[in-house]
């Protein structure tokens, strides 16, 4: 208990100390390192005391009575209004000033004046809460680490941007500690409390250069997330008044009768979707991208988006065929194909990542929405490689941006010489994202033996052709690295300490996490979906399989050592076939009239099939009418019970 | 654990195959010389040429492209050494998935127009036939219960009886697979390709004939899957299987005969179209009865 106090608290006590340290100083380096560190040795601490308590597989539940604290939490909801508030009159964005008042002001009518006094317990700790600290604790630490040395040279770069480096090192320190919160509370008004902070925090943090641009895209991320915090609120209120219900384990109990649940279930699903940025609210994620990098690694990767897709693998065993249920995995598979096509378009590096994690996100919406074990095995699985995988591309393309003012693919033309180690992590990364035997491709693989054993003919159909659309980006881009131009010789990369010191151990992890996966699954998955679904045995991918997958890492992993072994120079090396003569540098070549022509090369990116222009509205609309359509079906039947 | 059966037919896959997918190929090019009133090459020029490429010196545009050929090679030879050990269906789609990525890449370093356009395609032509291929894994296992092809192959009836639209979606993309002419778009076997050589353009030598190995291997596994719809525990159903093969052959070979090659969109319209109301309508059909 008192581990997980540190946890939450920790972080925003570091926050406070950051947020006076307005310029960059070694102080405030070792500052966040030692808070970063020691976020990491509590998570890894907490993660073990209760991994080895027996009793975590039914939960461990703390706190029953917290009056003083719920009073607390009350203040802190009235300070995020108010904090909304300020931001909303300063920028005369006065609509969100009525979605966060409509969000909050109920919640603390009820916190004062009637709403059962729960004598549930507010905090619950299980495997699916161990997986998700440890995600946040390590992968957001080391993010934390990451932004200290990306600042300095961000701020280099970006005169233009007031440097409030502070207060940004600040926000990630909260963020963390939200999560924290987030993903311990069992108590429905508790989360609901964290969550606003996590929709107000990436609100600031995505405003945080203060362009035009930014400010526009901070706004859309806000309302979009009050107005699924509205869900939430709304979630709560019904449960509390109508089912004298204040947590979410508790909705469990009416997993025999779903159909009594099905309007809190659909509207904190409908929550969970706008902050997973699916479908009809993927825009605020794809604008997030104008913050600094770390934002982006921190939004996309460990916190945020997570939390939206942990709230739904909670409610999974709730969704299994009602409407809610149909909802999620409808918007998640439509989701997941639709960003895969939009990713193919996208030629700025960032946003390739962005519509990645959107897509990626709608698979682990549709598992938890399939509602079956497998799909939520698959889900889980998708979540952890996701989280690690997806944090240390966006780190690796903040570098290069740092490095060489750009971060579009058609200027990553020959990385792997250029700068070896930088190529290195972004070929993990993305044979960890695409490739089978790392990690995604077999949550992925995973993903399809599930929804093809539960019977649903669009899931597939939407996995089978996202799976090949996802391929072609992911492809394409790792050419570019490949790519090596003649006479290009190896740069000297701006990473720094603090770069190496996150993304180092990221790419191991990513490594390391395709042969340990099994392990995870039998001491964290496995029981926790027997006690959510009450079966044992999970077979998605047996014995020999694990096997050869196990032989083909080894041969990817020898593959530069190979590379290195037959580098004999004694393979004749010519030059590069071109339609004219080459002039020998392979860059140029002479025409049939004799002039000299520079060979120009670019990807594909088929905008006129799968441009963002051409598909993105079309998309939305279809979405958000869909989901309008479910959640007033789940309202009225919800209603009528 | 290990099964003598899988274990020799994998030896047997890995030592004949050059000879009989050369074989196969000859056929194929006799066919189709027959077809325009040519003679045609001698039926075993295929491995003629074979032999010659591997008595040819490599010349490498850079030292990566070497290593990712052989890395091609030794993928497609092993997600081929799945299928025939009677391993997981789709683990085998997914590391020849990998094989073809190594090859991509291998184009890409060269960093020359032809090859990267020729890469590009490629990735094309994996996107349009990738949902088809996984589908197919999907209706073998809705019918038999299984992705491991020794199930597979020890059911009572011939899988083709409940999945004829997965074979009509698989024929359609092996002509793509096979690069035939309709959409041999990357690279191409006739001499009238406006890429050159494409996706190969800068191969040579020793080099290329690791390519052209792995194409080989490829081919019979390729087959071996259309087999696959044919066989169940009955040895007579080899036979058919081996029919089966033959008439997916000819008319690989009259499609590459009929048919000018298409433009990319159409390649893709067609796939997707092709893979949506065969694959899909069969695969909502099983699903709903079985």
């Amino acid at each position: 208990m008192t581990c997980l106090a540190f946890l939450i608290l920790f972080p925003f006590c570091i926050a406070a100390l950051l947020y006076f340290m307005k310029t960059d100083s070694l102080i405030r380096t070792i500052l966040v390192l030692i808070g970063a560190v020691s976020e990491m040795a509590a998570t890894v601490l907490f993660a073990f005391t209760n991994m080895s308590d027996p009793a975590i597989s039914q939960g461990i539940a703390y706190l029953d009575r917290t009056h003083e604290i719920d009073r607390v939490i009350a203040a802190g909801e009235l300070l995020l209004m108010l904090l909304v508030f300020s931001q909303a009159v300063r920028f005369r964005k006065y609509y969100v000033m009525i979605l966060s008042a409509l969000g909050t002001l109920p919640i603390l009518y009820m916190d004062f004046f009637g709403g059962a006094e729960s004598t549930a317990m507010h905090i619950r700790i299980d495997e699916l809460t161990v997986i998700m600290v440890l995600i946040v604790g390590i992968v957001g630490s080391l993010i934390c680490i990451y932004a200290t040395g990306y600042i300095k040279d961000y701020h280099i770069h970006h005169t233009e941007v007031k440097d409030r480096s502070g207060y940004f090192l600040a926000m990630l320190f909260v963020f963390l500690g939200a999560m924290m919160g987030l993903v311990t509370s069992d108590n429905l008004s508790w989360m609901y409390f964290f969550w606003e902070i996590t929709s107000v925090c990436s609100f600031l943090l995505i405003g945080y250069s203060g362009t035009g641009e930014a400010v526009t895209n901070s706004f859309r991320a806000l309302w979009m997330n009050l107005l699924g915090g509205l869900g939430f609120m709304i979630a709560i209120l019904f449960c509390s008044t109508i089912l004298r219900v204040s947590c979410i384990s508790e909705l469990q109990y009416f997993s025999t009768y779903p159909i009594m649940v099905m309007l809190p279930v659909s509207l904190l699903s409908f929550a969970a979707l706008t902050k997973s940025a699916q479908m009809p609210f993927s825009s605020w994620l794809l604008g997030a991208m104008v913050a600094p990098t770390p934002t982006s690694a921190l939004l996309h990767s460990a916190t945020m988006v997570k939390a939206g897709v942990y709230l739904l693998i909670r409610l999974s065993p709730l969704m299994r065929a009602s409407y809610a249920g149909i909802m999620v995995t409808a918007v998640g598979g439509f989701t997941f194909f639709a960003a895969s096509l939009l990713a193919i378009g996208a030629s700025d590096g960032k946003k390739v990542l962005a519509y990645s994690t959107v897509s990626n996100l709608g698979l682990i919406t549709a598992a938890a929405g399939c509602g079956t074990h497998e799909a939520v095995w698959a889900g889980i699985m998708l979540l952890i490689f996701h989280a690690v995988t997806k944090s240390m591309m966006f780190m690796s393309v903040g570098v290069f941006e740092n490095t060489t003012h750009s971060r579009d693919i058609e200027d990553m033309q020959g990385m792997i010489v250029r700068f070896p180690r930088l190529a290195f992590i972004m070929i993990t990364g993305i044979f960890g994202m695409s490739l089978v035997p790392l990690g995604m491709c077999v949550a992925k693989w995973a993903a399809l033996r599930a929804f093809v054993d539960s019977g649903c003919v669009y899931l597939t159909m939407f996995l089978c052709f996202g799976s090949a659309s996802t391929l072609f980006y992911w492809i394409k881009w790792l050419g570019k690295i490949f790519m090596v131009p003649k006479g290009c010789a190896r740069e000297d990369d701006k990473v720094g300490l603090t770069g190496w010191v996150a993304m180092y151990p990221l790419s191991v992890t990513v490594i390391v996490l395709c042969t340990l996966y099994p392990m995870v699954s039998r001491f964290m998955v496995a029981p926790l979906l027997s006690v959510m679904f009450g079966v044992s045995d999970i077979t998605l991918i047996g014995n020999s399989d694990f096997i050869i997958m196990g032989i083909m890492v080894v041969c990817i992993c020898l593959l530069p050592l190979i590379m290195r072994m037959v580098n004999r120079p004694d393979d004749r090396q010519v030059s590069s076939y071109m339609s004219g003569f080459n002039t020998g540098d392979d860059m140029s070549f002479f025409d049939s009239t004799g002039d000299r022509k520079e060979q120009e090369l670019s990807n594909w990116y088929m905008s006129d099939l799968f441009g963002e222009k051409k598909i993105f509205k079309p998309c939305v609309i279809l979405s958000a009418s869909f989901v309008i359509i479910m959640i007033t079906l789940c309202t009225i039947g919800g209603l009528l019970i | 654990m290990i099964d003598i059966r899988a274990v020799i037919s994998i030896i047997i896959y890995i030592l004949f195959t050059p000879m009989i997918s050369s074989l196969i190929s000859g056929i194929d090019r006799k066919v189709t010389a027959r077809m325009q009133g040519r003679k045609g090459p001698k039926i075993m020029q295929p491995w003629y040429d074979l032999l010659k490429l591997f008595s040819k010196e490599a010349a490498v545009v850079n030292r990566i492209q070497k290593i990712l050929i052989i890395a091609h090679f030794v993928f497609a030879l092993g997600s081929g050494v799945i299928l025939f050990g009677g391993g997981d269906l789709l683990l085998m789609l997914f590391s020849l998935t990998m094989a073809e990525v190594f090859l991509i890449l291998a184009s890409y370093s060269v960093n020359a127009a032809y090859s990267e356009i020729g890469a590009q395609r490629e990735l094309l032509q994996m996107m349009s036939y990738e949902p088809m291929m996984l589908l197919c894994a999907v209706g073998f296992y809705l019918t038999t219960g299984s992705f491991y092809v020794s199930d597979i192959i020890r059911t009572s009836f011939a899988p083709i009886v409940t999945m004829p639209g997965f074979f009509i979606g698989f024929w359609f993309i092996l002509i793509i697979k096979f690069r035939k002419s309709p959409f041999d778009l990357s690279t191409s076997h006739h001499a009238h390709q406006e890429l050159i050589k494409g996706l190969t353009g800068d191969l040579s030598g020793r080099l290329y004939g690791f390519y052209e190995l792995a194409e080989l291997y490829e081919k019979v596994m390729m087959l071996a899957m259309v087999g696959l719809f044919f066989l169940y525990d009955n040895p007579v159903s080899i036979i058919y299987a081996v029919i089966a093969v033959g008439a997916v052959m000819f008319s690989m070979s009259l499609i590459d005969n009929i048919f000018p090659r298409v433009k990319w969109e159409l390649l893709l319209k067609y796939s997707y179209i092709v893979t949506l109301f065969a694959g899909g309508a069969n695969l909502l059909i099983l699903s709903l009865f079985l």
